[in-house]
């Protein structure tokens, strides 16, 4: 449907869709989460965004990463605190970072 | 006879009862449809769009329930506050209890602007206003008429919402309406939106971007918003930053009926999770979901749940026998975009096919363009009016395809 860019991270050779999300599914390991996390700005990676991106991909339907409202209901992690784990758009970025398709939970 | 109890005389309930209604009359099926609603009026919805700019007023979208459903179905005015699927009954405001043998929960969405710090204070009606409602619409209509220019702002709170497309539309007609009455120059029209840009799907937001940037009307991408200042007139997001307005038209929060919530049937916005083939509920085989109600991964609009209850009607009696459901929703959707000026879009779209250019509903034909600006798609959506209240609502069949179709759309690959 759009155009993929293939991309290094951590060494590994992977495939981005036009949106910056992991074309395949089967790529995703930590070490890659860790690479995806620096290339999206989160030098770290700490145990509550480890908590929110496990939550992620526990929940994720045909692989489509939870909303923010989902994943604040999920984890009792508050908005304001995704968006300090993940700046700027926290839903998508912990669905790049977690190797998932983008949310949809709007249509 | 059986009874099928329906919630909610909204678009979804009253599309279902009058098909359901000659089903059984023509199948000589004995079955008592009663619906429940707290609200005597039914809203043309789509309407309430138009209502701000003076194009349509109450006659156009406002017509008592009673009239659009057949006699020999019951229609009762109350609000429903439980629904004991345990025991196969609700209850009603009254302390009346209703029993059923089948349910269909039709309570759709509403706004929630209770859901934002300071958006449902006093200056809700003065500065903050919204099209969301008929009264909203109406003290809008009263606003912008006398209103000197400023800041506008439309602010979506949070997805999903009803017909995504409408805030778009709003500022497309703002900026005509402004053009019009000769002070363009004094109003900045801004797009608040949760979304990186005007659309989820990616072809239609390079589409409808392209068309809001041509109109001078600025996006504020992946806006958040954490709460609004009514005093100081600004929204601020959770990633800081602040927006000024003078008149700030909100698109509060969407959320499904707290009944439904309370009765243990929602998911975190009370929308009750359903197969999204047969709006079945599958924790409970004798409850259906249609229209908003349902989390459905698709739009929530009038033209899904008009072809998702196509689908419904000819699997009912399937379902109430015992035997497979045959028929399949796609999660087909089409929506007339209004761009102002006489002329509009029209997007048409399912489950997993995001809106692509082509022709509606002939393919190649037309009359309607898809994804382009053209004078047919805003009669089309002036005419979905009539059609709203004289075909849609009393179950008749469209001469269009329920399911959606591919044939003569250019793909996005295509189009690479
Ligand atoms: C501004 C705006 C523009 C829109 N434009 C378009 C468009 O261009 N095209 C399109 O296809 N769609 C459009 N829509 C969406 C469309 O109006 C809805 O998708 C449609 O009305 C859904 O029907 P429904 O029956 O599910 O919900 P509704 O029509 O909202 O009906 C729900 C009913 O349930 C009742 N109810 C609620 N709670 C209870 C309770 N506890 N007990 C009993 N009854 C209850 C309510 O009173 C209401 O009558 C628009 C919506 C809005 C707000």
């Amino acid at each position: 449907m759009q155009t993929l860019t293939k991309n290094t991270i951590g060494g590994k050779e992977i495939m981005l869709n036009g949106e910056g999300f992991l074309v395949h599914a089967e790529d995703w390991d930590k070490q890659l989460a860790i690479g995806i996390a620096v290339a999206e700005g989160i030098a770290d990676l700490t145990d509550d965004h480890w908590k929110v991106i496990n939550f992620c991909r526990q929940t994720a339907q045909n692989s489509k990463s939870p909303t923010l409202r989902q994943i604040t209901t999920g984890t009792g992690i508050s908005t304001k605190t995704m968006f300090a784990l993940f700046p700027k758009g926290p839903a998508k970025k912990v669905a790049r970072i977690a190797g998932l398709g983008k949310p949809e939970g709007c249509v | 006879m059986k009874k099928l109890l329906i919630l909610g005389a909204g678009m979804a309930g009253t599309m279902a009862a009058n098909k359901l209604t000659r089903l059984f009359h023509e199948r000589q099926l004995d079955w008592q449809i009663t619906l429940v609603d707290p609200d005597a009026l039914h809203y043309y919805q789509p309407g309430f769009l138009f209502v701000p700019f003076g194009v349509y007023g109450g006659d156009d979208i406002v017509l008592p329930k009673r009239r659009l459903l057949p006699s020999d179905v019951e229609l009762l005015q109350a609000c429903i506050v439980e629904i004991d699927h345990e025991h196969n009954r609700v209850q009603l405001s009254s302390g009346e209890k209703l029993d059923y043998d089948f349910l269909i929960i039709a309570t759709g969405a509403d706004i929630h602007p209770e859901q934002t710090p300071g958006l449902s204070g006093p200056a809700w009606g003065d500065t903050i206003h919204t099209f969301y409602s008929f009264q909203g619409a109406v003290a809008l209509f009263e606003k912008l008429r006398v209103w000197k220019g400023g800041r506008l702002v439309v602010n979506v709170v949070e997805n999903p919402i009803k017909c995504p497309v409408a805030p778009l539309e709003f500022l497309m007609l703002a900026d005509a309406f402004f053009l019009a009455k000769g002070m363009r120059d004094k109003v900045q029209l801004t797009y608040a939106t949760p979304l990186s840009g005007a659309f989820t799907k990616p072809v239609a937001a390079s589409h409808l971007n392209t068309l809001l940037a041509i109109k001078g009307i600025q996006v504020e991408p992946d806006y958040l918003v954490e709460a609004v200042n009514p005093d100081m007139r600004t929204l601020s997001s959770f990633d800081g930053r602040e927006l000024g307005y003078d008149v700030l038209v909100s698109v509060p929060i969407n959320m499904g009926a707290t009944v439904v919530g309370e009765s243990g049937l929602g998911d975190d916005l009370n929308y009750v999770p359903v197969n999204q083939h047969t709006m079945l509920d599958e924790r409970h085989p004798n409850i259906f979901v249609l229209g908003d109600a349902a989390a459905l991964p698709t739009s929530k609009a009038g033209s899904v749940a008009h072809f998702a209850i196509e689908k419904f009607c000819a699997n009912f009696l399937d379902h109430v026998n015992g035997r497979q459901m045959h028929e399949s929703f796609d999660g087909h959707a089409n929506c007339f975009i209004e761009s102002g000026h006489g002329k509009g879009l029209l997007i048409d779209f399912n489950y997993v096919t995001e809106p692509l250019p082509g022709a509606y509903p002939v393919p190649w034909v037309g009359p309607f363009s898809l994804l382009k600006e053209t004078r047919a798609n805003h009669w089309g959506k002036m005419l979905f009016k009539w059609i709203y209240w004289n075909i849609l609502l009393k179950g008749y069949r469209l001469p269009i395809p329920t399911d959606m179709s591919m044939t003569g759309k250019q793909t996005a690959e295509a189009m690479n």
